[in-house]
Formats: C-alpha cells, structure tokens, sequence
C-alpha cells in the first residue's frame, strides 16, 4: 500500500514536470507548427542564470524569476532572430535551425558555466514528509513542484480564454492569414508564443533541477519524455499535453517502481506506439486533419 | 454619387504570371459594386492585393482620400476597410462569439455588448449558437458570421470575396437578401466579388467585368445584364 502510494506521489511529481515541457512544446507547435528540438537546451541556460545568481550570494527566488525573465527574452529572440527569417520556407528549416541551436546552445553553455556537474538549491525540503509515522515520497519542493506547474495552467488558460490578447494569440495560431486580415499583428503573437513557451520550459528545468545536479546536458533525458507526453496528448491540444505529462509520468513511475528502473525508456516508447497505433491523432486531437 | 475606392491602374501577379494588368475602376460612396469574371480573371487577386495580403508591383489603391497601397493588411480595420474572406475565413477552432469578438479587436476603441448585440440582432441564427464552435456552423451560417464579423469593425467599406460560393441557390438568395438590407441599413460601400453574376448584379448598382487581369466592362448593372454578347462571353449566363 505505502509502496503504491509513494510510486503515485513520485510520478505525479515527475509527470508535473513533463506536462510543463510538454505544453512548452505544443504552445510553439500550435502556433509555428515548428518542433522545437531546442526547448531543452533554452530552459538549459536559463537555469543556469539561476545559478549565477545564487552562486553571487542572491535568494533562490530572484534566481527562480530571473531565470523565468531570461526564458521570456531568449524564446522571443530566437523567434525573431532564427525562426522568423525562415517562416514562409519548407516548414523542416526550422525545425533542422531548433536542431542546430539544441547543439550551439550546448556548447555555448560548456564554454560559459563549464561542463562539470554542479549542485542547484532547492527552496523547499527535498526530503519526504513524515504522515502518521511513516514518510512518504512526496517532498515539500514536491508540492511546490505540483502547485508552481498548477498555477502556471491556470495563468496560461486564463490568458489564452479570457483576454483580448489570448483570442489574439489564438487567432494568430490558428489562421494567420485571416487574423491578419482582422487586424491582429501576427508576428507580434507568434514571438509572445514563443516567449510564454520559453518561460514554462525554464519552470520545468528549475524544477528538475531543484535540489539535483546540473550539467549543459541535465535536461536532455526530460525533452525526450516530454515530446513522448506531447505527442500522447496530441501536439495541437494544450490539455492533452498536461494529461500526456501526467499519464507519462505516473505510468514510468510505476514501471520503475513494479518491473525495473532500467525499462523505463523502453517502456515510454511502448506506450508511445501504443498510442499512436490506436489514435495517430494523440489521445486529444480535434482535428486530426486540419493541416492543407 | 462620389467615389469611395479608386482603384488605378493597379499590376499584380504571381511571380511570371501576370493576375492583375493595369486595373482601374472607381467603387461609389454607399452602393454596391461587383466585379465579375470567370476563374482565374484576377477576382480574388483583386481584392488581396487592395487590402494587403498581396503587393501591387504598380498602381494605387484608394480609400475616401487615403493612399492603401502601402499599408499593411492588419492597419486596414482602424481605416475603415473590411476584406471580408469567403465562409472558410471563419476561424473553425474558436466559438462564434469569439469569432465576432475578434472581428471588433481591430478597430479603435473598446468593444462593447451592443457591437455583439447589433450583429445577433442582425443575424439571429449567430445568437442562439454563440457559444458553438464555429465548426459545427453550415455553409450559410459561416458566411453570415464572417460577414457579421467585419461589421464588428464598423467598417466603411466591405471587400466580399464570393459570399455565394458553394451555398445552396436558396441560401444564395438569403445571404443576398441580407446583403441587400446591410448596405441600405449601414450605408456600406461594398466591393462584391462573385463568379455567380446574376445573383451579384441583383444587388449591384455597378458592375465591372475582368478578364485574364484586365476590365473589359465598366458599366451599370442593368446595363450589363441587358448586354447578351457580355453575359454569354464572360458571365456565363
């Protein structure tokens, strides 16, 4: 019973995370229709902003909004300054330049933080809470986890179905042109995406990296999961990406848990196929053949 | 009655392919014009090109005193002109409402209910489904959002690309009717592109015929209709 608990708890915390860097993933795809395989690397460096500011002696939580800050800044530069020039070419140039930025942005972090591995703070205990006598796999920065990736849907949907500037962004997303024609500045939309993209992508590094190590390659092993989570839930949907993550990460928990840790990464990929074989669309597809 | 578009001699094309070959014609302050034409005689162009979406390689375009030729497509709404798309330009993923509410974003000003209300009270259909996703509205139902859409701007002048395309004749006629009561209503100046020049010259007071890019008729709409030689050539009817 307590193990089954404790598996629960552990991947919902880790399927949190997922669901952050998925939802990353898809606020781009929806909007650019471009896969961004440099998501990884982006919230990479801005955790490691996070660092510098900790390291020079500042509080965990003007390190935790400067990293934020800079994920803002740097997903609006790269739409500018590296997608944008190709948009309106074959849609696999951008994707090939993310690639290319995954790798530059690799290096770039070596060169400047070094490439060794160094402990990041974490706000919270990163020990389990003890109920009733027994601990539980669940931690304070666990809770804060959970509650920092609730907290970031709920500002997200409040955004994109409550405000002017959400219909905007929607609008840009899903017809440009018409958009365009209604008066909305489409450029303008698709660089916000990017930037809100950005922003939640660094969330779900700092909070991999809370109380862990990090290294310029410490988030590759989560992108994977989270295309996997994004994929599940459909690249279009935003809600299939937070129930993708989820699923995604209370099923490994519980592979990990109940069969081997070692079959985890086999495991995502069953499930992939799995998914993809009985709704190629992703589990949340509205519209599966939208695309002309 | 005074010109409210002008449209002089105005080239466009698709790299070699020449759509639009010096096109001139003026569009009156609160009548209807149509510009007719087979496919592929440079409709569509037309109207792109007036509002934005496609560059003029020479000419001018405009409006009531305004030169539109070098403004891009997303100013068009705060200057009064609305390019109205045919019923695919109503956006699928959002619900009618939001449809409407986004076609008042563009203009000046805040938006408030009684936009919404005129365009429900001129299209009552729109009303009782409001909170529907745009998807599950007919054929008919999406040309009357996209043109209660645009009014949602307070346009002065209305750009309808094919508002009869693939609707049923009887809807045709409804949309029309529609249009018909709109343009005396709001005093519009409307631009109607349509192949279905019959239905079109019912509601115009002019007409302009294109053929491969360039006017061959510039004429009341009565006076085309009555122009067999015309009609069988390049109206088809």
């Amino acid at each position: 019973m307590q193990q089954l608990l404790n598996t629960a708890l552990g991947g919902l915390t880790l399927g949190m995370v997922y669901a952050a860097f998925a939802l990353a993933l898809v606020l781009i795809w929806r909007s650019t229709r471009v896969v961004n395989f440099a998501q990884a690397p982006m919230a990479m460096v801005t955790t490691f902003v996070a660092l510098v500011i900790v390291d020079a002696g500042h509080s965990y939580w003007l390190a935790f909004a400067a990293a934020l800050a800079s994920g803002l800044v740097l997903g609006a530069v790269i739409e500018r300054v590296v997608v944008r020039p190709v948009e309106g070419g074959p849609e696999i140039n951008a994707v090939i330049l993310t690639l290319g930025l995954f790798i530059v942005l690799h290096a770039l972090a070596a060169v400047i933080f070094g490439n060794r591995y160094r402990s990041f703070p974490a706000p919270f205990g990163v020990r389990g809470i003890e109920v009733g006598g027994t601990t539980i796999a669940l931690t304070g920065f666990g809770i804060f986890t959970i509650l920092a990736v609730l907290v970031t849907m709920g500002l997200l949907l409040l955004l994109f179905q409550r405000t002017d500037i959400g219909l905007r962004m929607r609008a840009s997303a899903f017809n440009p042109e018409v958009a365009r024609l209604l008066g909305v500045r489409v450029g303008r939309m698709l660089t916000l995406g990017w930037a809100l993209a950005s922003v939640v992508g660094s969330l779900a590094g700092l909070l991999i990296a809370g109380g862990s190590l990090v290294h310029p390659g410490y988030m590759d092993s989560v992108v994977v999961y989270g295309f996997v989570a994004a994929v599940l839930g459909g690249l279009d949907s935003p809600f299939g990406a937070v129930v993708g993550g989820l699923l995604l990460g209370l099923a490994l928990s519980f592979v990990s848990g109940y069969v081997g840790s070692q079959l985890v990464a086999l495991a995502a990929l069953v499930i992939l196929m799995l998914v993809l074989v009985l709704r190629p669309g992703g589990l949340f597809a509205q519209t599966a053949a939208r695309r002309v | 009655m005074p010109a409210m578009l002008t449209i002089t001699d105005l080239a466009a094309g698709y790299g070699p392919v020449r759509a639009l070959d010096g096109v001139s014609f003026t569009a009156e302050r609160g009548r209807v014009t149509a510009v007719l034409g087979a496919n592929g005689a440079g409709k569509t162009t037309l109207l792109r090109t007036i509002s934005g979406l496609h560059r003029a390689e020479r000419g001018s375009v405009d409006l009531d005193g305004q030169r539109l030729d070098k403004v891009a497509a997303e100013r068009m709404p705060a200057l009064g002109l609305a390019h109205v798309p045919e019923g695919r330009g109503v956006i699928t993923e959002l619900t009618v409402e939001e449809n409407l509410r986004l076609g008042a974003l563009g203009r000046a000003g805040k938006v408030d209910s009684s936009d919404l209300e005129r365009v429900y009270g001129l299209f009552p259909v729109l009303a009782d489904r409001r909170a529907a996703t745009a998807h599950v509205l007919s054929g008919g139902e999406r040309q009357m959002l996209v043109v209660g859409r645009a009014l949602m701007a307070r346009p002065t002048t209305l750009l309808l690309d094919e508002p009869s395309l693939g609707l049923a004749p009887r809807i045709v006629a409804q949309i029309f009717e529609l249009l018909r009561g709109l343009v005396e209503s709001e005093s519009l100046t409307v631009l109607l592109v349509e192949q279905n020049a019959r239905s079109a010259l019912s509601i115009a007071h002019r007409g302009v015929v294109l053929n491969l890019g360039r006017v061959v008729a510039d004429d009341d709409a009565d006076a085309l209709a009555a122009d067999d030689q015309l009609r069988h050539a390049y109206l088809g009817f």
